[in-house]
């Protein structure tokens, strides 16, 4: 286990609580009970029935046989959390930050969506525990996702419209800050991905770092050694740390996350925070974000909802910083080739967003010998992608 | 030196209390800012908030956000705000406060800001998502120029924070009325009076209260409990909703009537 953030939610340099004091006190209360939660024995019970009854966890670490030989290097295996409930590595955050806010003995809950994954990973929750349940998404994202938007509707949330700033996810963001600032004495906001205030960050790894803890194991299982790579998508960070957490201490186990490159860095029109980015402060935390000189937040682009954000976790930026995990980027056009390939060599229709993931594989693996193993997080699966994926190759459907 | 303690001590002799008004900083341009500047003093503002447009606004309402898309729109730096600022103190010595999200002032450089912001004649600070936890590095250095850093605190406030802001607060300490955002609609003011008591139980530093105070009536209601009473989305509105000369009227009309709920009964 890692004992970062310290005790002021810093990872070095970055992290902290950049909130307005009236949220501050939740923020305290939300860090004690999880802190009680953590070393309740009942907690861990609880969180591990549903996760394995509920989500269906473990989730498998599939050996991809003919992309391997396809690829012709590395022995590629995938972490399969598009087998979890509701389709991707979301729903392990949700399951416990629902069963955090029945002990706070709330019963309204609050959450941000821009693929609308994160959304019905809430609103999910919210139906198996009988919360009261808003989803804020970006109108320009409610139209992008309009299946999504019905998912949620379906299982009983409200799905409130935000038509501020860029009408997307940041936006989502700051209206269910806003939300949870005027009802915070009623209200948890669940908050998706390793973002925002302490103890966010810390709190939604812990909850995804059930994905190493069970890779290490499998994998140890089925070769007797560890990997030598860890690929994993980065929007904020959530599959990724997931994954890399339970490896940290692996000195010799690379790891890469990989960016959304949008257009190309050229083009101006991508989310690659650690490409091009610098330190700043967004919605809470302080890392490295998408930004003009004079501090303004700048417009993100990438094919996946799930990476279009101009801020990345914090904890990445710390181990950007110490040369720890790599990052790179992968465009738009990168991620539709690996969407293909992975589709039709190993009938595996990823998400847009790991498909970033496995399109810097595709470049990785050839380089490697047969003997090296690379493990890819496949943090969800592409059903939810399957119009924008016909929308981008010209099909009407 | 800071305008702002004496400029409450004048107050205070008086019987007043001090009305503080808030205008986004380039709405629609800077020029504009500049004249209406000078008519809310010429109109009784006793201190006046400059907001700083950020694109992510998540401690304002709608009328505040759409005020910093339209300064935004007009070219607004924080730069150009402090060189808005130098040209007033050629014209006017009231006191003025920028109102800025973190990430502006981190930005510029907190160093680099508190040094250029007293040269401008900024007298104060604002930062609503910097509560006293994250002030550690700048703190001593606004401290260092003689810049007020102004922190806040909300009704979710523990006694342990109130004291903590009551011992940090320079040149007012900013009670947030309710639980929200800006322009949301103050209903407790009940609430307000008891925790306004409590803080003062810890300091003498002045405590002005803002959020949801639309009206003279609510001004009045809020002048009896507190020592300022702070107005900003009522304002921006009338910003929003005219042209400049109609603007420049209603503003110094709506102001004249805000101060004077703030006088002796």
């Amino acid at each position: 286990m890692t004992s970062l953030p310290d005790a002021r939610g810093r990872f070095g340099a970055f992290g902290g609580r950049y909130v307005p004091e009236t949220l501050i006190p939740a923020l305290d209360e939300l860090a004690r009970e999880y802190e009680k939660a953590r070393r309740a024995p009942q907690f861990k019970t609880e969180l591990d029935y549903y996760l394995r009854e509920y989500v269906g966890r473990p989730t498998p670490l599939y050996y991809a046989g003919r992309l391997s030989k396809k690829l012709g290097g590395a022995k590629i295996y995938f972490k399969r959390e598009d087998l979890c409930h509701t389709g991707a590595h979301k729903i392990n955050n949700t399951i416990g930050q629902a069963l955090l806010t029945c002990r706070m003995g709330k019963k309204r809950v609050i959450a941000e969506t821009g693929a609308g994954q994160h959304g019905v990973a809430v609103a999910t929750v919210a139906a198996l525990f009988g919360l009261q349940c808003e989803v804020y998404m970006g109108t320009e994202d409610m139209e992008r996702q309009a299946l999504n938007v019905f998912r949620m509707r379906l299982l009983g949330t409200t799905v409130t419209a935000v038509n501020a700033g860029s009408r997307t996810l940041k936006d989502a963001i700051s209206e269910a800050m806003r939300d949870w600032t005027t009802n915070v004495r009623t209200t948890h906001y669940i908050l998706g991905s390793v973002l925002g205030a302490h103890p966010y960050p810390m709190m939604i790894r812990d909850f995804q770092s059930v994905i190493g803890r069970e890779t290490r194991k499998q994998i140890l299982q089925a070769e007797g050694k560890l990997p030598d790579y860890l690929v994993a998508c980065v929007g904020g960070g959530s599959n990724s740390i997931g994954m890399f957490t339970a490896f940290l201490k692996d000195k010799k186990v690379k790891m890469v996350g990989v960016e959304a490159g949008g257009l190309g860095i050229e083009s101006g029109k991508h989310a690659a925070r650690f490409a091009t980015g610098s330190v700043g402060v967004l919605h809470g935390t302080m890392t490295y974000l998408l930004q003009d000189d004079d501090g303004q937040i700048q417009l993100t682009h990438s094919v996946s909802a799930g990476l279009d954000y101009a801020a990345v976790g914090p904890e990445h930026a710390f181990y950007k910083e110490r040369d720890r995990i790599s990052y790179t980027y992968a465009t738009d056009e990168q991620a539709m080739t690996a969407f293909d390939l992975l589709s039709q060599t190993e009938g595996l229709m990823p998400a847009l967003e790991p498909a970033h993931a496995v399109a810097h594989v595709m470049k990785l693996a050839p380089k490697l010998k047969r003997s090296q193993i690379i493990v890819i997080n496949l943090s969800g699966r592409g059903d939810k992608d399957v119009h924008q994926v016909a929308r981008i190759k010209g099909v009407s459907l | 030196m800071s305008r702002i303690q004496p400029t409450f001590q004048r107050l205070a002799a008086r019987g007043e209390k001090a009305l503080i008004a808030y205008v986004m900083a380039g709405d629609p341009t800077l020029e504009d800012t500049e004249t209406y500047v000078q008519q809310l003093a010429a109109a009784g503002a006793d201190v006046i908030e400059l907001g700083v447009p950020f694109s992510d606004p998540i401690a304002d309402g709608p009328v505040i956000q759409q005020a910093a898309e339209r300064a935004l729109r007009s070219g607004t730096t924080l730069k150009k705000i402090l060189a808005t600022v130098r040209s007033l103190r050629t014209k006017t010595q009231v006191p003025l406060v920028v109102m800025a999200y973190y990430n502006s002032i981190f930005r510029y450089g907190e160093a680099a800001f508190c040094r250029d912001a007293v040269a401008a004649g900024v007298d104060g600070l604002i930062v609503p998502d910097m509560p006293p936890d994250e002030a550690g590095t700048i703190h001593p250095l606004a401290e260092a120029a003689g810049l007020d850093v102004i922190f806040l605190l909300a009704p979710t406030s523990t006694a342990r924070r109130e004291t903590a802001v009551a011992r940090l607060s320079r040149g007012f300490i900013y009670y947030v009325s309710l639980t929200g955002i800006t322009g949301a609609k103050l209903t407790d003011k009940a609430d307000v009076e008891k925790k306004v008591r409590e803080i003062r139980g810890y300091t003498k530093t002045p405590v002005a209260v803002g959020f949801g105070i639309a009206t003279p009536d609510d001004a009045r209601e809020v002048a009896r409990i507190a020592d300022g009473v702070i107005v900003g989305s009522a304002l921006v509105k009338i910003i929003a909703e005219g042209s400049h000369a109609a603007v420049t009227d209603r503003l110094s009309s709506f102001t004249r009537s805000l101060k004077s709920a703030t006088l002796p009964a």
